[in-house]
C-alpha cells in the first residue's frame, strides 16, 4: 500500500482560476520525494488537498489507503503533517512550547504524554532552549525549525513542507537538511531549491502547469538541462550534479 | 505577530494577587460591582466615592499607576461631553450655579453618567490591565460564553494587531501622496482603502487558520492552562462586589 | 454610539441584556449553517475589521466625525447570524478591554449596534437584490442602501430607547431629527465605505461574500489539454429544520422580555424616585414620552407598573421579532426557489 496516493486531481479556486489539471503521483513508505515546480505551478494547491484542507474539484487523495474526505479529516490531519512555508503563519501561539503543543492538545493528548511530545519534538529540530520563549522573538531559521516541531509533535506519517529553504540563510538551510535528513518519516518537500532537492530526496517531481510532467531519480531529473529550462526550473550558476557528466 | 502591540498597551505584567486572580472570578467581581454601581441610586453621593476608593484600593494592590488609567480613560469622552451638555439642554427647573441657570435634572443625569461610566470603564481597565486577553477570554469560555463566540473572539484578537498594523501602512501610504481625510469626497478613498485591508487581512487569517486545521483544529481551542479556581481565590474576587454591596447598604442605611 | 454604564435605566439595561442574550442565541443557532470549516475565521476577522474600521473616522459635518457601524457590513460578507456574532464579539471585546461600552449596557449596544443594524442592514440588501438583476452590481447598490438605512435606523432606535428609559429627560422630538440627521450623513459614509468594501472583496474573493452567493456557478474543470472534466454528481445538501429553532428563540426572549422586565421594575428607576422625593413630580412633567404609547416604558392604560413594562417589553421583542421574521422569511422563500430553479435546470 503507497503512503500517499492522488489520482486525477483538479481544482478549481472559488475565482474560478484553475490550478490543478489531473495530479497522478505516490509515495511509497519512507521515501523522501521533492515536488519541483516554478511559482504558480500548483504546488500549495497541491499539498493544501493532502490532508483535506482543499476539496478536490476533480479526483481523489489517498494517505495509506484512507481516501481524504470531510468525515475521516481528523485522522487524516494526525497522518499527515503540513509545514507552511511562512513559518509566521504556522506560529500563533504566546510561546514556542505552547505553540508546539497545539497539535498534539487538538488530538486529545494532555499531561505527561504532551509534555514528553513537545520536549522530544522540540529537541529533534534542536529548539528545546527556546522552549518558553516567543515566536516572534526567535530568528526566521529557528522559527522554520519550531514550525516543523509543531508538526513532528503530532507524530505524523507523512511529513509535507512547502518550501522549507525559502528564506534561509546557508547555515540554517544546513541545519534545516540535517534535521530532515534524520527523521524516519515520509518526505514530501515542495521546492524550488534544486540542490536542496538533491542533498535531501532521492527522488523528485516536476510539476508544472498543474500537472506532474517528469518524475525518476533526482540526479537524473536534475541532469536534464533540457526539462528543467522548460518549466522554468534552473540550477544554481556552477552548481553541477555529481554523477552527470 | 500574536500578542504584540495592540494588546501590549492594554496589559500590565504584575504579579499581583490580583495578576494572579483566575480570569472567571476577576470577570463576575467586575461585572458584579458595576451592576451595584449602576443600581445605586444616583443622588446617594457618599456611596460613589466609597466605590472610587475600592477601584483605587485594587490598582493600588495590582500596582496599577494613576496616569495608564488616566490615559485610558479617554474612551469615555463622548459620554463626558454628553454628560456636560446635559445640564444646558434638559428642560425642568433650573439652579443658578455660577450665575449659570443650569437644570436640576440635568445636572444629577448628568453626574449620574458621569459617575456610574467612569467607575465601570475603570473597573474595567483594572481587569484589562491585570489579565492577558487569551486568558480572559479562557475565563469567559468557563462562564459559558458559547464557544463560537470565544472561537470569533480569539481569532479576533489575533488580527486585530494585522490590520491595525496594515492599516497604520496604509494610512502612512496615503498620507505620503498627501491625503488628508478633511471632507465628504475623501470618503471614496477610505473606503477603497477599507476593502483592500479586508482582503489583505483575511488572506494573512486564512493562512494560519489552515496551519491550524492542520493540526486539527476543530473549533475550540484545547485548554491546556489549567485555570479552575479555588473557594479561596472567588472569596478574594468576591470582596470587590460583596464590599460595594456593603456600601450601597450603608447609604441606604 | 458606544453605551457607558448608567446612561440607562436599570430596567432598560436589563430587558436590553435579556433581547442580546435571546438574539445572541438564536443566532449561535443560525450561524452553523453560515460557517463552514474554511469560513470561521472570516468571522473573527469581520469583527476584527469591524472593531478597525470603527477607528476610521470621517468627518460629517462642521467639528462632528462619525465612524462605520459596521452591521450591514458583517450580515452582507458573514451572513446575518453571524453578524450578529461578530458584532456582539465586538462589543464585548471593546467592553472587557478597552472599557469602550459600559458592561452593564451591553444588552443595549448589542441590541443597537448589532441585532438592529444587522437586521436593517440584511432585510433592505435582500430586498435590493431580489428585485435587481443579479450582478455584480446590484450587490453594490444592495450594499450602499443597506449601510445607508441602518444607520440612521439604529440611531432613531437609540433615541426611542433613550426616551423610553434614559437616565435624563430629553426632547424627544428635537433629539430624534437631530440625530436621524446627523446620522443619515454618517450613513451615506457608511454605505460608500460598505458599497466599496463589499466590492472589492467580491472581485478578488467573490467566495468570502455571503450575501453574493447567488452569483456563484458551479466551476467548470478542464483537464490539461483542455477538455473538460465531468462533474461529479452533486452531494446531496442536508436540509437543516430551524422552525424549532426560531419558535424556541421567540419563546425564550419573550419570557426573557417579560418576567425579566417585570421583576427589574420593581424599583423604581432613579429619575422617577428623584422626581417622588423632590417634590418635582407636581411640577414638571416626569417624562417627555408620556404620550408615547410605550412610553415610561410602560403600557398605557395598564395600571399595575410591573405588568406594563413586562407587556412594553414583549411588544418590544415582538415588533422587533416580526422585523426579523419577516427577513428570514424573505431569505428562506429565496433559497428555496433558487433549490427549485437549480434542479429543474438539472433535469433539464
Ligand atoms: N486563493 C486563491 N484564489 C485564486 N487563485 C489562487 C489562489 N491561490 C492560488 N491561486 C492561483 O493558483 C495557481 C497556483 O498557485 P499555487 O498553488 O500557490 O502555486 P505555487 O505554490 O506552485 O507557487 C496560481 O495561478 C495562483 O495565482
Ligand atoms: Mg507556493
Amino acid at each position: 500500500m503507497n503512503a500517499l496516493r492522488v489520482s486525477g486531481l483538479a481544482y478549481a479556486y472559488p475565482d474560478g482560476t484553475q490550478a490543478l489539471f489531473g495530479v497522478d503521483l505516490s509515495l511509497e513508505r519512507g521515501e523522501r520525494v521533492a515536488l519541483l515546480g516554478p511559482n504558480g505551478a500548483g504546488k500549495t494547491t497541491l499539498v493544501l488537498h493532502l490532508n483535506g484542507i482543499l476539496t478536490p474539484g476533480a479526483g481523489q487523495v489517498h494517505v495509506g489507503g484512507l481516501e481524504v474526505g470531510p468525515a475521516r479529516l481528523r485522522e487524516i490531519r494526525r497522518r499527515v503533517g503540513l509545514v507552511f512555508q511562512d513559518p509566521d503563519d504556522q506560529l500563533f501561539m504566546p510561546t514556542v512550547r505552547e505553540d508546539v503543543a497545539f497539535g498534539p492538545a487538538n488530538l486529545g493528548l494532555r499531561g505527561s504524554e504532551l509534555e514528553r511530545r513537545v520536549k522530544v519534538a522540540l529537541a529533534k529540530v534542536g529548539m528545546a532552549h527556546a522552549a518558553d520563549r516567543p515566536p516572534h522573538h526567535l530568528s526566521f531559521g529557528q522559527r522554520r525549525r519550531v514550525a516543523v516541531a509543531t508538526v513532528l509533535a503530532m507524530e505524523p506519517e507523512i511529513l509535507v513542507l512547502d518550501e522549507p529553504s525559502s528564506n534561509l540563510d546557508p547555515a540554517s538551510r544546513r541545519e534545516l537538511s540535517e534535521i530532515l535528513k534524520n527523521l524516519d518519516v515520509t518526505v514530501l518537500m515542495v521546492t524550488h531549491d534544486l540542490p536542496y532537492a538533491l542533498e535531501i530526496c532521492e527522488r523528485s517531481l516536476i510539476l508544472s502547469g498543474g500537472v506532474v510532467v517528469a518524475d525518476g531519480p533526482t540526479p537524473e531529473i536534475l541532469a536534464d538541462g533540457e526539462l528543467l529550462t522548460r518549466h522554468r526550473l534552473e540550477l544554481p550558476y556552477g552548481f553541477a550534479v555529481p554523477g552527470a557528466q | 505577530m500574536g500578542a504584540g502591540h495592540a494588546h501590549g498597551r492594554l496589559y500590565r505584567a504584575g504579579d499581583s494577587i490580583v495578576h494572579r486572580l483566575p480570569p472567571q472570578c476577576k470577570l463576575v467581581a467586575v461585572v458584579a460591582f458595576t451592576l451595584v454601581v449602576v443600581a445605586t441610586d444616583r443622588e446617594r453621593f457618599p456611596a460613589f466615592a466609597g466605590y472610587a476608593a475600592l477601584l483605587i484600593v485594587v490598582a493600588a494592590v495590582a500596582g496599577i499607576r494613576p496616569p495608564f488609567i488616566l490615559r485610558r480613560m479617554t474612551v469615555e469622552l463622548p459620554f463626558v461631553l454628553f454628560a456636560v451638555a446635559l445640564p444646558f439642554l434638559s428642560p425642568g427647573p433650573r439652579v443658578e450655579v455660577l450665575g449659570v441657570w443650569l437644570s436640576v435634572d440635568g445636572l444629577l443625569a448628568g453626574w449620574n453618567i458621569l459617575a456610574k461610566a467612569t467607575l465601570g470603564v475603570v473597573a474595567s481597565i483594572l481587569l484589562a490591565a491585570t489579565t492577558e486577553p487569551r486568558i480572559l477570554l479562557l475565563g469567559a469560555a468557563r462562564l459559558r460564553l458559547p464557544q463560537l463566540m470565544v472561537q470569533i473572539a480569539m481569532f479576533m484578537l489575533r488580527y486585530a494587531d494585522v490590520i491595525v498594523e496594515e492599516m497604520r501602512r496604509m494610512k502612512v501610504a496615503r498620507e505620503s501622496r498627501a491625503f488628508a481625510a478633511r471632507n465628504l469626497k475623501q470618503v471614496p478613498v477610505i473606503a477603497r482603502s477599507a476593502g483592500a485591508l479586508f482582503i489583505r487581512s483575511y488572506e494573512r487569517g486564512e493562512r494560519v487558520h489552515l496551519a491550524m486545521l492542520s493540526r486539527g483544529y476543530t473549533g475550540t481551542f484545547p485548554v491546556i492552562d489549567d485555570i479552575s479556581a479555588s473557594r479561596w481565590q472567588w472569596g478574594i474576587a468576591g470582596t470587590l462586589p460583596l464590599t460595594a454591596l456593603a456600601i450601597l447598604a450603608g447609604s441606604l442605611l | 454610539m458606544h453605551v457607558p454604564d448608567g446612561f440607562f435605566t436599570v430596567p432598560v439595561s436589563v430587558s436590553a441584556a435579556a433581547v442580546a442574550v435571546a438574539g445572541v442565541t438564536v443566532c449561535l443557532r443560525g450561524a452553523r449553517k453560515e460557517l463552514d470549516d474554511r469560513t470561521a475565521p472570516m468571522a473573527g476577522l469581520v469583527a476584527a475589521f469591524v472593531f478597525a474600521v470603527q477607528m476610521l473616522n470621517f468627518p460629517v459635518a462642521v467639528g462632528t466625525s462619525g465612524h462605520l457601524l459596521g452591521g450591514a457590513l458583517a450580515a452582507i460578507l458573514v451572513g446575518p447570524y453571524t453578524g450578529v456574532l461578530c458584532i456582539a464579539v465586538v462589543l464585548l471585546v471593546q467592553a472587557l478591554f478597552f472599557a469602550d461600552g459600559g458592561l452593564t449596557a451591553l444588552g443595549v449596544n448589542i441590541g443597537l449596534l448589532g441585532i438592529v443594524t444587522v437586521l436593517v442592514g440584511y432585510g433592505v440588501f435582500r430586498l435590493v437584490t431580489r428585485f435587481a438583476p443579479r450582478s455584480r452590481a446590484a450587490i453594490g447598490i444592495g450594499s450602499f442602501t443597506a449601510a445607508l438605512i441602518s444607520v440612521p435606523v439604529s440611531a432613531l432606535v437609540f433615541t426611542l430607547l433613550y426616551a423610553v428609559g434614559g437616565t435624563s429627560s430629553i426632547e424627544i422630538g428635537t433629539v430624534a431629527t437631530a440625530m436621524v440627521g446627523v446620522h443619515t450623513l454618517i450613513g451615506i459614509g457608511e454605505g460608500l465605505i460598505t458599497m466599496v468594501a463589499v466590492s472589492t472583496v467580491l472581485a478578488v474573493r467573490p467566495d468570502l461574500v455571503y450575501g453574493a452567493r447567488a452569483l456563484a456557478r458551479p466551476l467548470l474543470l478542464r483537464r490539461a489539454d483542455g477538455s473538460p472534466i465531468p462533474a461529479d454528481a452533486e452531494r446531496a445538501e442536508p436540509r437543516r429544520r430551524t422552525r424549532p429553532v426560531l419558535i424556541g428563540g421567540v419563546v425564550i426572549t419573550l419570557l426573557l422580555a417579560g418576567v425579566v422586565g417585570f421583576y427589574a421594575s420593581s424599583s423604581p428607576d432613579g429619575l422617577e424616585r428623584v422626581a417622588a422625593d423632590t417634590g418635582f413630580d407636581t411640577q414638571a412633567k416626569p417624562h417627555d414620552l408620556a404620550d408615547s404609547p410605550l412610553g415610561d416604558y410602560g403600557v398605557k392604560g395598564v395600571e399595575n407598573e410591573r405588568i406594563s413594562v413586562g407587556l412594553a417589553g414583549v411588544i418590544g421583542v415582538t415588533i422587533t421579532l416580526l422585523a426579523g421574521g419577516g427577513v428570514a422569511w424573505a431569505a428562506r422563500r429565496r433559497t428555496e426557489h433558487r433549490r427549485r430553479a437549480g434542479r429543474s435546470a438539472a433535469d433539464a
